[in-house]
């Protein structure tokens, strides 16, 4: 046996998927993207008996093949694919044995495509607590398919699955339901102008439209001509379409599902007493959060203080290891202080993750999009708006990915371009060095200044956040229905296998997303500040000694201005002294210049790039902080004061972030004009405030 | 005026009777919001919106605007002693 058996996981949200998908492939997985959408792809190998392997892939949650976003499009087209690569020979639906009921819809749909399709009712172990009791072989009969009753949770059913697997050659592909009979001259008019397709491929194509309009056009061509339905009739006959699904549905549970209602109820009702409650649901809200902001930027700090003091060593020791020269300059000045750079932020990431995934596994997070909503709709967001609006506080990467489950465009489009607003986890080191330098270390109250404005500054990108989303709401005019609904899951206790998966997930891809830019970014700027293209910075040496003869300067001295005018003489500082002109009313020099043109790369990039510019501009070994203190203008004032200090806070709360937020808001809103908006009327507003701010107080 | 979703109490019941199908996502249908169904409102947010509901045991939280499109009939019930 060479062949893969292609298996597809398919089900509902919250019907305990990853799970099983974890259980089959443990960590034989791996984490993508579709091909030009940014539609995460799961695939894993699962090993089976007799050394044949399977193909498993976990498409999107998706409540039906009635599409209405990005992800759950990714099911239909594939499933509506025969030539795609990963179609399935098998599929595998999901279902949790609470919501049995309405978990088939989706497997019907699914059926009647004529795909092998097996069952699987996970969550087997809450039966007795619930009061089910299933009739295993009467729903295999009535359904005609093969059922796992499997516990992701107690690790139970699993062999099950992987024998159905083995066995899907024998799984019957007959149908469940007659669609045809909600509109019988309509669709034997389409079956005679298409007799060699399916009628309800046909019919999921033409429907599509309504919904969402991205499928793949060439499966089916012409189907435009046949719309001789409208919109709001082809509305309800899918109406119908799902009222005889539930009617099959409904018939076959008749018998082979039993619920005891009095076993119910009981845990659920009694926490959603408390999380959503009008006043101690917000409480609880409002501590959890304290609890995250705690995590991200207290507790992470040793872990992050460990790290830093690590690659400082391991700096210092590649210098004075290897033999001198330009190869160990790039490898210890540029490499190793970049990959810091990356590496510090991976405790903050993972607390995030974490955090975010426990709420999410727990059914938490759908309280809080309940408690929210209408607080958020004020200005012009939706309940769904605080998930990416506290991953904001991590990055605005994912954060502007987690919008894609709020139905509204309007709503959604307005929580993309306030995201960035939130102060994101790579500005905190640019806020941290800034402060040190220029707010003084005292007590206001009884509180630390520094944590004051660190704390201040984060106010002020949620408030600008709040603010914008309600002036974009009375700007934009997008007319957009706000379709609202919420599933509110079970509470469940967080499986620590799915959350260990995501955290090292998320983790991994920030580290090697971000990471790429910022490790190139660091070896360019040490080429350009070490290089320079006219001959002054190649005859530095012979020019500033012969400049300097007569002051009988120390060799220690002479060095100094010798790198310092190197420096200006690199391509960085060529560049540097090109846009001074339009930086110094804000206060900065020309290395604050370039340090704010890199971070544009990414946030962290601020620090290191000026660590960059210093300390090849510099003989000795420094501290970043000291070495920005000493920095002073041709007249003898310091860079770094209280004006430009503040200016430059100013600049950074506002500007827009980074190139990858610019990315993913063009890919996830397909067009270029937003991200362009957001970076001029953004960066535009930073360098107003930041020029206010600066001439007010110098 | 048409009695909906929106005019329950909390804890109160109700079959639904009419739905303006195109008012209402198609998500809301597929979860099993048809006619026949029974609606249990558990909860509201403050300013009541949205309402957490149990659709014949699809528990989902829905806008206002979008309940008063669900037009249902009250169920009345005995205290339970």
């Amino acid at each position: 046996m060479s062949k893969q058996i292609n298996v597809a996981l398919i089900g509902n949200p919250n019907t305990g998927k990853t799970s099983v998908f974890n259980a089959l492939t443990g960590l034989n997985q791996k984490v993508g993207n579709y091909p030009g959408i940014t539609v995460e792809k799961k695939e894993g190998v699962c090993k089976l008996p007799r050394g044949v392997k399977a193909h498993i892939l976990d498409l999107p949650g998706t409540y039906s093949l009635n599409a209405t976003s990005l992800d759950e499009n990714v099911v239909i087209e594939l499933l509506l694919n025969k030539k795609d690569k990963n179609f399935p020979d098998l599929a595998i639906v999901v279902t949790d044995v609470e919501n049995l009921k309405r978990n088939l819809l989706l497997f019907t749909q699914i059926k009647d495509l004529e795909i092998p399709t097996v069952l699987v009712i996970n969550m087997a172990d809450r039966m007795s607590k619930k009061g089910i009791s299933l009739d295993i072989p009467l729903l295999e009969e009535k359904l005609n398919t093969k059922i796992a009753l499997v516990s992701s949770r107690k690790n139970t059913g699993i062999d099950k699955i992987k024998e159905l697997i083995l066995d899907h050659r024998n799984i019957p592909t007959s149908t469940c339901v007659d669609t045809t009979v909600i509109d019988k001259t309509y669709f034997e008019g389409l079956q005679n102008a298409f007799p060699s397709q399916s009628v309800y491929k046909l019919w999921l194509v033409i429907t599509q439209d309504i919904n969402f309009a991205n499928l793949d056009r060439n499966l089916v061509k012409d189907t435009s001509d046949f719309s001789t339905k409208s919109k709001s009739d082809l509305k309800r006959l899918q109406q119908k379409e799902t009222i005889i699904r539930y009617k099959f549905i409904n018939d076959v549970l008749k018998e082979g599902y039993k619920v005891d209602l009095n076993a119910a109820k009981g845990l659920r009702s009694r926490l959603d007493r408390i999380l959503t409650h009008k006043i101690y649901g917000y409480v609880i809200f409002f501590l959890i959060l304290l609890l995250i902001f705690q995590a991200i930027y207290d507790w992470s700090q040793y872990p992050m203080d460990f790290i830093d003091g690590l690659f400082a060593t391991i700096s210092d020791w590649t210098k004075n290891t290897l033999p001198p020269g330009a190869f160990t300059n790039l490898i210890a000045e540029g490499i190793i202080p970049g990959l810091g750079g990356i590496v510090i932020f991976i405790p903050q990431i993972a607390f995030l993750f974490l955090f975010i995934s426990v709420l999410e596994e727990s059914g938490y997070m759908s309280r809080v999009v309940f408690l929210m909503d209408r607080v958020m709709r004020r200005f012009g967001l939706s309940g769904k708006s605080v998930v990416p609006l506290i991953s904001g506080t991590a990055c605005a990467i994912p954060a502007v990915m987690a919008t894609r489950n709020i139905e509204s465009w309007k709503e959604r489009l307005i929580t993309i371009l306030v995201t960035p607003f939130t102060t994101c986890s790579a500005r905190l080191p640019v806020y941290l060095i800034i402060i040190a330098l220029v707010i003084p270390d005292t007590t206001y109250l009884g509180l630390n200044v520094q944590g004051l404005t660190l704390m201040l500054l984060y106010l002020l990108g949620f408030g600008t956040a709040v603010f914008s989303a309600w002036a974009l709401n009375k700007v934009l005019k997008i007319k957009s229905r706000s379709f609202f609904v919420v599933e509110m899951p079970n509470y469940k206790l967080p499986l620590i296998k799915n959350v260990g998966i995501t955290v090292l997930e998320k983790t991994k891809s920030f580290v090697i997303g971000a990471g790429k830019i910022i490790l190139a970014i660091s070896i360019i700027l040490w080429f350009l500040a070490s290089n320079g293209p006219s001959d002054n910075f190649r005859n530095a040496e012979e020019i500033v000694t012969n400049q300097t003869e007569s002051n009988n300067l120390s060799s220690d001295e002479l060095a100094t201005k010798i790198a310092s005018y190197k420096l200006q003489n690199s391509y960085i500082g060529i560049a540097g002294k090109a846009i001074e002109p339009a930086i110094e009313p804000l206060g900065y020099d020309w290395k604050i210049g370039i340090a704010i043109i890199s971070s544009f790369a990414a946030r962290e990039v601020f620090v290191g790039t000026l660590a960059t510019i210093y300390s090849v501009g510099s003989e000795e070994e420094d501290t970043i902080k000291n070495q920005m203190a000493a920095e002073v203008h041709a007249d003898g004032r310091k860079i770094f004061n209280l004006a430009s200090g503040i200016s430059l806070l100013l600049f950074y709360a506002f500007a827009m972030q980074c190139m990858s937020t610019l990315a993913i808001v063009k890919r996830e809103t397909n067009s270029w004009k937003w991200p362009m908006a957001q970076l001029f009327i953004m960066s535009g507003f930073a360098y107003l405030v930041a020029l206010i701010a600066y001439q007010f107080l110098k | 005026m048409r009695f909906t979703v929106a005019h329950l109490k909390r804890g109160e019941k109700g079959i639904i009777k009419d739905i303006s199908a195109d008012q209402i996502p198609i998500k809301l249908f597929e979860m099993g919001c048809l006619p026949g169904s029974e609606v249990e409102l558990i909860q509201f947010a403050p300013f009541q919106d949205p309402m957490y509901i149990n659709i014949n045991g699809s528990f989902l939280a829905i806008r206002r605007e979008t309940a008063l499109h669900i037009e249902v009939e009250k169920v009345e019930e005995k205290p339970t002693l």
